[in-house]
């Protein structure tokens, strides 16, 4: 079975990630040692809270390095809600840099009328890329689960996986481009759909592993 | 576009659910953890445990009743009811709650609020608001009570949700103390008063007895969810009836199949 090493850097609870990669069927491992991460067959990177504490947290830990060699090798990894974020350059929520792994910024929503902020519950994802293997097995407009006041904005939108709609704002959802996928919102906390979304990682993860 | 939302209110007392559960072929209404499942199953949003247990020794309880929880149930879970120090948010948000609520203590020592938004991130801190209109025909609106609506705290409900908002919650909870048990509807003067002074999601409590009751909290009350408890749990509603007649009625829901 696929070991996956799930980062922990204080930021969040990592219990249901854990249960949910568990019941897709990996064996999930939580770790802030950077040779757990080399080790593992797939990285997971989840977090919640705000863009600069998860920062220094990283950097304290010895963790931007080798979070960077990981995605470098190929390996399979996922990112989860301020796990996407800190993969930007910059986020307009704090001062610290990001991994700066895609050329982008973290953006706030802005304020309209009849919205609320931060954007907290359900939302349909819009999907931008069919073929990725995360919407695998999905219905056209999945219902999953949101809590962020902030987005990303990349600058090369062809690595937007996905996107939502918070009153007039379209924002991207979920990234992927080849190894390296996140997300906006919460798979663990987004009942039957997010299930079926981490088992499609874990599939993936797992066909890796075969070859 | 964002969902409104229904969220299932289970209280827990020593563990066990209390106030009676009426569902049929369920084994054990008692435990919360099998109820967080069949209200997962029926589509429920979010689910709240509202841990009435007084007593401090029993606070281990709750913790493992949520990390149970946790294990089997992929939807957000708010844990409400006697938190009042960093250290009950941590160790409630490890065990796998996602949200906190906090009432009283918010009221007596609002930097918790502060604190626990800026180490663990607004979108956890959930304040809960307990409010009853003022008889005072002169200076209208609502005033905050703790202690389970005993202690009139003198706050205005309004001023009190800016307050919260600005030193950080993500959420507010707001109950209508004269509407709850009623069944009549919900204050919607009060959900839609403070959902106009705030950006941030207000969760409607108290009154509910029929569909066009919680269309009228999401819609002319301004609320972005509504919290139910009796009317769900005696099997009055379901999830799923209360979504099929918000959706008729152009609200936008969660379907689940």
């Amino acid at each position: 079975m696929a070991v996956i090493a799930i980062v922990d850097y204080e930021m969040g609870n990592l219990h249901s990630v854990c249960k949910g990669l568990e019941k897709a069927g990996a064996i999930p491992k939580i770790t802030d040692y950077s040779k757990d991460l080399e080790r593992a067959d797939a990285v997971v990177l989840p977090g919640v809270g705000a863009f600069d504490p998860a920062m220094r947290n990283l950097r304290n830990r010895g963790l931007e390095g080798p979070i960077k060699s990981v995605i470098a090798s190929g390996k399979p990894f996922l990112g989860i809600c301020l796990g996407l974020q800190i993969l930007f350059e910059s986020s307009e929520e704090g001062i610290e840099r990001g991994l700066g792994i895609i050329p982008g910024k973290v953006k706030r929503f802005q304020p309209e009328a009849g919205i609320t902020i931060p954007h907290m519950g359900w939302n349909q994802l819009e999907i931008t890329q069919q073929k990725s293997t995360l919407w695998e097995h999905l219905p056209s407009r999945p219902w999953v689960y949101f809590v962020h006041s902030f987005y990303v904005d990349p600058i090369d939108p062809k690595i937007s996986a996905a996107n939502i709609t918070h009153g007039n704002q379209t924002v991207t959802a979920a990234i992927a481009k080849d190894n390296l996928m996140a997300v906006q919102f919460h798979p663990e906390k987004s009942s039957n759909i997010g299930l079926q979304i981490l088992s499609n990682f874990v599939s993936q993860v797992r066909e890796k592993v075969m070859v | 576009m964002l969902a409104k939302r229904i969220l299932p209110c289970l209280d827990v007392r020593a563990g066990r659910v209390v106030k009676g559960v009426n569902f049929v072929d369920l084994k054990d209404a008692g435990d919360p953890v099998e109820l967080a499942k069949v209200y997962n199953e029926a589509g429920a949003d979010e689910l709240v445990f509202l841990d009435i247990t007084a007593s401090h020794e029993n606070r281990d309880t709750i913790i493992d009743v949520v990390y149970r929880t946790a294990e089997q149930v992929f939807i957000p879970l708010t844990v409400g009811g006697g938190i009042q120090t960093l250290e009950n948010v941590k160790n409630l948000l490890r065990a796998g709650a996602d949200k906190v609520s906090i009432n009283s203590a918010a009221v007596r020592n609002p930097d918790l609020i502060d604190r626990a938004s800026e180490r663990f991130g607004n979108q956890c801190i959930v304040v809960a608001i307990d409010a009853r209109r003022r008889t005072n025909s002169e200076h209208p609106g609502w005033d905050v009570y703790v202690k389970g609506g005993r202690e009139n705290t003198g706050l205005d409900a309004l001023e009190w949700a800016k307050e919260v908002e600005k030193r950080g919650a993500g959420e507010l909870l707001v109950t209508s103390m004269d509407a709850d048990g009623t069944q009549a509807g919900y204050d919607l003067e009060l959900t839609r008063a403070i959902s106009d002074a705030v950006q941030i999601p207000v969760v409607a409590s108290g009154g509910a007895g029929n569909c066009q009751h919680i269309h009228a909290a999401l819609t002319d009350g301004k609320a972005e969810a509504a919290l139910l408890a009796s009317l769900l749990h005696y099997g009055q509603l379901s999830v799923a009836e209360i979504k099929t007649y918000l959706q008729k009625h152009k609200v936008p829901v969660r379907i689940t199949d």
